[in-house]
């Protein structure tokens, strides 16, 4: 096998606080390859948006990476230094953020935020920079986008800004982008069309995707594995089709069962009781034990680790039982 | 429709003035500026049935929701509540009465409940308000009550609101809500705010109290998904107009307006991994300037000169309400 495009070994990512270090991320390890999309889901708290910051080297201090390394194409980049750090990012990892608004300068027109990022990392002139930031632009599918590039934000529209971003994330032609809850901020309609611009772009540039969101239908559309995630740690992780059809998590079988379908009718949602633990709480043994459906004796006092079950890997001790 | 429906909404219509300041209208000659938030739509709620309405931001469904309880006077139409017209009801000596047949749960149960007081405040606010108790006792049992029909327990009354998760807080708003036994509850997107597991929590709680309790809800939710889990009956609409008014299992199976069938395939579908998408082009048009005839014209791929300068007005077509020149003619 070749190297993957980006690899997390073991990360731990820790918040120090005056009770005592807060372990947010609990020794996460994944592949992605080139050209893949790895989407991440879980319950708000989980930790994707974590795993993402902890990637492109931006996590809030005081959280800090505890252990566990981050490789992108082999070479080490969780302990590099800021300014070496600032040329990884945008050059050979973008971002999206959730909120197109908050993520542009209000202050600047989109083509001077996009020039500045491809002067960055590019050996261009400004007028070469300005005829790569249009294509890009038009790209992303803005109409007019050589009127529309002297704009400011606000004259956007939030799908538009969305694409402004995703515009700006792939300005260098990145080999991996992070895209946290892309779509969330946005409306049903639009939300198709920037997802399918995402896969579209993404296919065309042969960029691999980490798709942070916690809408299990944009994962089933868009991505080729998913990893669960669940108080921290990766509860499963496999091809998509797999994880979704033969969930062997109870975690992942009750968020896909609390989903409301559109082709069945369900009396009831199935439900998964109780809230994910906090940080400060976490239960002894598999995090998920208090409100797993299937919870026994073993549960309760050992930590299951990721273990291969069929085509996925799952953290759970059902699975362990039945190998034994 | 049979019987006489506990809520009936006639024409209901909402105008914002978004004017400049005096100042620079003069000055800068800026003209009044106008939104038509909500611009005359009917529809009409039987007793124990849930209506949904389903749309994107900016096309009312929270105002409807605000006008139905009477937060927004409306400007033009009427809302009858139990064959009183809600409007003069609500000025009159009528109005705590109407009011406690009525209420609403919002949709950020962060903002929503008072930071500052316990549970037991909260919940028993109205039941003060409308002297529902006559003393502390009697208060403490039925909020204890209360917070158990939806899931918590009588402890929790004396906690605040930040020791709660999204999904409590969000049942304590339900609490809230139920606390003067209305029979009519307006829901403006509950469980947006919240993770789908809890969403299903709170969803599963809403079902189960309607049966027991035989409430009439307004649905408000721009998740179809969801619409179609709780709703009988489910009004799509668009830029202050309702445009399609259906029954459930009609609107899902056969869905007729444009805008409905394009809502529809937005969905990302769980199961069926890795289907093409045809994403419809186009955005909402900015509500101070919407588009001559039908307000959907731009975006409509079945849309002709007629859309563009006549607006379909919303009437009954094979057993639903359509508002759309291209189904009534056939050209779908």
């Amino acid at each position: 096998m070749t190297t993957p495009l980006l690899e997390v070994r073991h990360l731990k990512v820790e918040f120090p606080t005056r009770r005592g270090t807060l372990l947010a991320l609990d020794d996460i390890s994944f592949d992605i390859a080139a050209g893949e999309i790895l989407g991440v889901v879980g319950e708000s708290g989980a930790g994707k948006s974590l795993t993402g910051a902890a990637i492109i080297g931006l996590l809030d201090p005081p959280g800090r990476i505890a252990s566990g390394e981050i490789l992108l194409e082999g070479r080490r980049i969780d302990n590099l230094p800021y300014e070496q750090m600032r040329k990884i990012r945008g050059r050979q990892i973008g971002a999206i953020f959730q909120d197109p608004l908050t993520s542009l300068n209000p202050l600047y027109t989109v083509g001077r935020q996009l020039t500045e990022t491809i002067t960055t990392h590019l050996p261009l002139n400004q007028a070469q920079a300005r005829t790569r930031a249009i294509e890009l632009l038009e790209q992303t599918g803005i109409p007019a986008a050589a009127q529309r590039i002297d704009q400011f934000p606000h004259q956007f529209s939030g799908g538009m800004r969305q694409r402004v971003v995703i515009a700006l994330a792939l300005a260098a032609s990145p080999k991996l982008i992070v895209a946290d809850e892309p779509t969330t901020a946005l409306d049903v309609s639009i939300q198709a069309q920037i997802i399918s611009l995402l896969k579209s772009i993404c296919k065309e540039q042969g960029a691999a995707v980490m798709l942070v969101t916690h809408d299990m239908g944009v994962i089933a559309e868009t991505c080729d594995r998913v990893a669960v995630l669940y108080a921290g740690r990766i509860a499963e992780i496999g091809p998509v089709a797999e994880v979704i059809h033969r969930p062997a998590h109870p975690y992942t079988a009750g968020l896909m069962g609390s989903i409301p379908a559109m082709d069945e009718d369900r009396e009831r949602l199935l439900q998964i009781d109780g809230s994910m633990p906090r940080l400060n709480a976490i239960p002894r043994g598999c995090a998920y034990n208090p409100r797993c459906p299937q919870v026994f004796e073993r549960c309760r006092v050992e930590r299951p680790e990721l273990a291969q079950v069929g085509l996925t890997r799952a953290a759970c001790w059902l699975h362990a039982e039945v190998a034994a | 429709m049979t019987g006489n429906p506990l809520v009936e909404v006639r024409d209901l219509a909402k105008v914002f003035d978004v004017s400049p300041p005096w100042l620079n209208r003069v000055v800068e000659r800026k003209p009044k500026l106008f939104v038509h938030a909500v611009d005359g739509i009917s529809f009409a709620i039987e007793r124990g049935k849930t209506l949904a309405l389903v749309g994107e931001s900016g096309c009312g469904k929270s105002t409807v929701a605000r006008l139905l309880v009477g937060l927004y006077p409306p400007t033009a139409g009427s809302v009858s509540f139990d064959g009183v017209d809600t409007a003069q009801t609500l000025v009159g000596s009528g109005a705590l009465a109407l009011r406690r047949r009525m209420q609403m749960i919002f949709q950020d149960p962060y903002a929503s409940l008072n930071p500052r007081w316990k549970v037991l405040d909260i919940v028993g606010e109205a039941l003060r308000e409308h002297g529902l108790i006559s003393n502390e006792d009697e208060l403490k049992a039925r909020v204890a009550d209360l917070l158990q029909s939806v899931g918590l327990v009588a402890a929790d009354r004396d906690k605040f609101p930040h020791q709660f998760s999204g999904g409590q807080r969000q049942r304590i708003s339900i609490a809230r809500a139920l606390a003067t036994e209305p029979e009519f509850l307006v829901c403006d997107e509950p469980t947006s705010a919240l993770d789908v597991s809890v969403q299903a929590q709170v969803l599963n709680i809403m079902k189960d109290l309607q049966r027991s309790r035989g409430l009439t809800y307004l649905f408000i939710s721009h998740n179809l998904a969801v619409v179609r889990h709780v709703a009988d009956q489910v009004g799509v609409m668009y830029l202050g107009r309702l445009v399609e008014l259906a029954d459930k299992a009609n609107l899902f199976a056969r869905p007729r307006h444009p805008y409905t069938r394009m809502l529809l395939d937005a969905i990302p579908d769980i199961h069926m991994t890795g289907r093409a998408r045809t994403p419809v082009q186009g955005e909402v048009p900015n509500p101070l300037n919407p588009p001559s005839g039908c307000s959907f014209h731009p975006r409509c791929p079945l849309a002709n000169e007629r859309c563009k300068v006549e607006r379909p007005a919303l009437q009954q077509f094979q057993g639903i309400q359509v508002a759309c020149h291209a189904v009534i003619e056939g050209r779908d």
